[in-house]
């Protein structure tokens, strides 16, 4: 790098970072990502070191595991443009039939688990059949489901706890067993973050390889490696932490589920043919319907999904805590929602990620965490989880409307200008058309 | 040239955006009086223009002065442009369609009783008057709803001229309009020229607009080109034509260059009903048939049926089917439902491309591929480095004016949003396609670039069922031209032997099959 050539290379290296979490429409994740970092240091600080304690960290994904799932089904359900505010409810449902099946008909906990999920599985098409080929809103139909499953738990419990056995709730409160020689560390936790840390590499390698398939231009090779050893100083800085908790704890079972659940959806959402048809259906289903997508169909699937989903965040939070009752899953749809449309979700439907709503989910659960830790008092939590959504998409809205880049969206849109300069006739963002959007981004 | 007194003068107008100069020095003046049209091409920066006009853009976010009846404006909003008598009638209508007419004449001005009420009485009486001078005859508590699009533009005039308007800008008022509605909506405004209101107007039409202007402004990217008057200089379309794109084009159509095969479509005795009114048939009893290699051209008045039987046809889109047969290479298909179709080797582009035809949320791969993802990938799992590659290939093929098969396609021109439906649907790899007017809202130049896309299908042995409100385009381009009334076919003429009166003429009586000498 010569001095002479100084002022271009540094534009040059504003844009390349900025690909680093790939092209524009991933700049929201990042603004939330940014968020959830900046969260994290803050309590980190007014905490005095509490917020990263290897058994806070533990209890954080253990407390948080079953809202974030229920996240993963629920931005399925938003991009698709509709809402479910069943699912604590279903999830109540089903830890309490799950727990019956356990005490009364002795079912071993591998087989009550797949009948929860087959209890799920019934109530998600029941919930599917109305939504899809009824055409009742899904806001009715799970208005009503949260009422019909809070109530059937209630009857089917007569309002009672349910304890579980042990070996069941393994999947709530359960860690990583250990093995082999003691260092002091989780060798089970140990391994993990060495294969996620693998995992990262070899997923970088292959997205360099299929840019340069589609013979785009990829970031130069030093953005990568920036990017990568940022990633596994993350990854092993999180594993260190996870394997250095109290003895006979580590990286928690419900942490698991939730990781794997997390990469088999975003390949869902991102890389298949169904979900890529959820985003044409909340897109414009007009459009859909005349492009060969079974609406109906899809509907369908995303409703049922999210009460199997559900289900399973039902049975992880009656494992953690020993026992199925009639206040489980209040309020759970809630924070799902919010989470999903903190992680940049559209009301109206056709956009939104699985992983922005997990950072969303988890810039809730750092709330909540850090705020108890500081004594805050849960009326005062709930005002400021309150006003952080509010502002999250309230900052999101304001800046589509004005036309107005986020603050880490402005260098991608500064790229975007240059390039579109080199084009002879710029078309492109001309606001001619705006006429006939006028919630879209017209420049003001 | 006309001495009457100038009632706007726009000077030096320059607006930027982030990167872009939509407006550059530009310039406009409109006498007392006078119906003034300005042309150019989409993404000139004509709507950009009226928005400064209206106080859209307020004072202060563009450089330039507006002179409005002698004096110096400055707008900061729609509401201060209105006071000063210039109103803006949008493409898409700002109407509310649960109101009716007089609520929404009176929206946001409504006639106060003592007691600061609304005073019923006198709203309705005004509307009545109102109404009486755009020429509508209907009910003034008719719900905006149950009016039809030409009539609803009526009564966007009559608010006009409720707010006592003294220069009306008119942005494409026609193109949603049949051409007996476009024709009483001209007509109107020349008599409110008569009553010395000053219209703007922005048309694609440009008969329309030798017709009823009295001078043309031509904006191209960005920059006043020439003033024109209609009657001093002698202007034509072509001359039009040749002032908004720089160039003359030599020859609108391209050349009919494929060869004519066999029969291979075939629809027989097609019904189809209304889908919320039962006995009203909205095609009865229709069939025609495609040739390899021909275009076949759909005309018809708006609502005689032709996107009804072109969207029942595929995949039962549209209405209740009741009746009739469609046969493929011979062969009786079944088309029950889009999938179905599409596996048949039918594709449908849709009049509507921003309502039905694409997803705006995607960018420019996504929507190429949307119609037939089974194409790229494996089981369920998308190729996307083949996505890549095939958006690539069209992108260069259909001249798609894009840096990047990345970009959202909300962000293209109307004329690239329709290359990029036609794409969707030539990824689709249909035998028959049916495009329900492919140039509608896009620029001449574009148009001229769809026609060839057309042709080239032809000549590649497909089929194509183009619907046009546009007589001469489908004199131009098609091969055959079959007309459509109230829901049937009423003729079936070869385009080297059709002229516009004699179409018109089957478009609008169904008496079948005017035989020719």
């Amino acid at each position: 790098m010569s001095a002479t050539t100084e002022a271009p290379k540094k534009s040059g290296g504003i844009r390349d970072l900025s690909k680093m979490f790939g092209n524009g429409s991933s700049t929201r994740q990042v603004g939330i990502l940014g968020a959830l970092i900046v969260i994290i240091i803050l309590f980190q600080i007014l905490t005095g070191g509490l917020t990263l304690d290897p058994i806070n960290l533990i209890n954080l994904v253990n407390q948080n595991a079953y809202v974030l799932i229920l996240a993963i089904g629920m931005v399925m359900v938003i991009i698709a443009g509709h809402i479910d505010l069943s699912v604590g409810s279903v999830a109540a449902f089903t830890g309490i039939i799950v727990a019956i099946s356990m005490q009364s008909w002795h079912f071993p906990p591998l087989l009550a688990i797949v009948f929860g999920l087959v209890v799920g599985t019934l109530i998600g098409m029941w919930q599917g059949f109305w939504v899809a080929y009824i055409g009742v809103p899904a806001f009715i139909v799970t208005l009503a489901g949260m009422l019909i499953f809070r109530g059937g738990n209630q009857f089917v419990g007569n309002s009672q706890s349910i304890p579980v056995p042990d070996s069941f709730a393994i999947i709530g409160n359960g860690f990583i067993p250990d093995f082999g020689p003691q260092f002091g560390f989780s060798n089970g936790t140990l391994i993990l973050g060495l294969l996620v840390a693998v995992a990262v590499v070899w997923q970088e390698i292959r997205e360099r390889q299929t840019q340069r398939k589609m013979g785009s231009e990829s970031a130069p090779l030093w953005v990568s490696v920036v990017k990568v050893v940022i990633l596994l100083a993350v990854v092993l800085y999180a594993t260190y932490l996870f394997a250095t908790g109290r003895p006979g704890t580590s990286y928690p079972v419900s942490g698991i589920i939730l990781g794997v659940l997390v990469l088999l959806y975003s390949f869902i959402t991102r890389n298949t043919t169904f979900g890529r048809h959820i985003y044409a259906v909340g897109g414009n289903w007009h459009a859909a319907e005349l492009s060969g997508v079974n609406i109906r169909r899809i509907n369908f699937l995303v409703m049922m999904n999210m009460s199997i989903l559900a289900a399973l965040a039902g049975m992880i939070a009656v494992g953690r805590s020993v026992a199925s009752g009639p206040g489980d899953g209040v309020g759970w749809e809630l924070d799902a929602i919010a989470a999903v449309f903190i992680g940049g979700a559209a009301v109206s439907g056709g956009i939104g990620t699985i992983v922005g709503s997990i950072v969303g989910g988890f810039v809730i659960a750092v709330l909540n965490n850090g705020l108890q830790l500081l004594g805050v008092g849960i009326d005062r939590v709930q005002i400021i989880k309150g006003l952080v959504l509010l502002l999250a998409v309230g900052i999101d809205v304001y800046s589509k409307k004005q036309g107005r880049p986020s603050i880490i969206g402005r260098f991608t849109r500064a790229r975007r200008i240059n390039e579109s300069l080199d084009v002879p006739r710029v078309v492109p963002t001309l606001p001619e058309e705006e006429t006939a959007r006028p919630k879209s981004t017209t420049p003001n | 040239m006309t001495t009457e007194p100038i009632i706007l003068e726009m000077r030096s107008i320059t607006k930027e955006f982030p990167g872009v100069k939509a407006l550059d020095r530009v310039s406009l003046t409109v006498k007392a009086g006078e119906i003034h049209s300005i042309c150019g091409e989409n993404g000139a920066g004509k709507s950009t223009l009226m928005k400064v006009l209206s106080g859209v853009y307020p004072y202060g976010t563009y450089e330039g002065d507006i002179i409005f009846q002698g004096s110096e404006c400055r707008f900061k909003d729609i509401k201060s442009s209105e006071a000063a008598g210039i109103v803006i009638i949008h493409q898409e209508l700002a109407l509310i369609p649960e109101l009716s007419i007089t609520e929404n004449i009176f929206l946001g001005n409504e006639p106060r009783g003592r007691f600061g009420n609304i005073d019923w009485v006198v709203a309705k009486k005004t509307a009545i008057e109102l109404l009486a001078r755009v020429g509508l005859a209907d009910d003034p508590d008719t719900q905006i709803k149950n009016l039809g699009v030409g009539k609803q533009q009526l009564v966007e005039i009559a608010k006009a001229l409720h707010k006592s308007v003294k220069l009306l800008i008119l942005d494409e008022p026609t193109a949603a309009l049949n051409e007996a509605d476009s024709q009483h909506l001209l007509d109107l405004i020349l008599g409110l020229k008569g009553r010395g209101i000053a219209s703007i107007m922005i048309s694609h039409k440009l008969n329309e607009i030798e017709k009823i202007s009295d001078e043309i402004t031509i904006i191209r990217d960005g920059k006043s080109i020439e003033t024109l008057n209609i009657q001093a200089d002698g202007v034509n379309e072509d001359r039009i034509i040749r002032g908004m794109v720089g160039r003359t084009l030599e020859n609108r159509f391209p050349d009919r260059n494929s060869k004519i095969g066999e029969v291979f479509f075939e629809v027989k005795n097609w019904t189809v009903q209304h889908p919320l009114t039962a006995e009203r048939m909205v095609v009865k009893n229709s069939s025609f048939s495609v040739r390899r290699g021909e275009v076949v051209g759909f005309a018809g008045l708006m609502g005689a049926g032709r996107t009804e039987l072109a969207m029942s046809i595929f995949g039962r889109s549209y209405g209740t089917f009741i009746s009739g047969q469609v046969f493929m290479n011979g062969k009786e298909i079944q088309l029950r439902n889009v999938a179905e179709a599409i596996e048949n080797g039918l594709a449908y582009v849709s009049e509507d491309r921003k309502a039905l035809g694409l997803n705006l949320l995607d960018d420019i791969k996504e929507s190429v591929v949307s119609a037939k993802l089974s194409k790229i990938s494996r089981g369920q799992v998308i190729d996307k480095v083949k996505e890549h590659n095939i958006a690539e290939e069209y992108r260069k093929s259909l001249r798609i004016k894009t840096p990047t098969v990345q970009e959202g396609v909300n962000k293209l021109s109307g004329g690239n949003q329709q290359k990029v439906v036609l794409a969707k649907w030539m990824f689709t790899d249909p035998d028959l396609l049916i495009l329900d007017e492919p140039t509608r809202g896009i620029d001449v130049g574009a148009k001229t670039e769809i026609y060839g896309i057309i042709r080239d299908l032809a000549a590649q042995g497909k089929g194509v069922i183009m619907i046009s409100s546009e007589l001469p385009e489908l004199l131009g381009v098609s091969d055959r031209i079959l007309t459509i009334f109230e829901g049937a076919i009423t003729n079936d003429i070869p385009a080297s032997e059709a002229d516009p009166e004699t179409l018109m003429r089957s478009m609008t009586s169904s008496k079948k099959k005017v035989t020719q000498p």
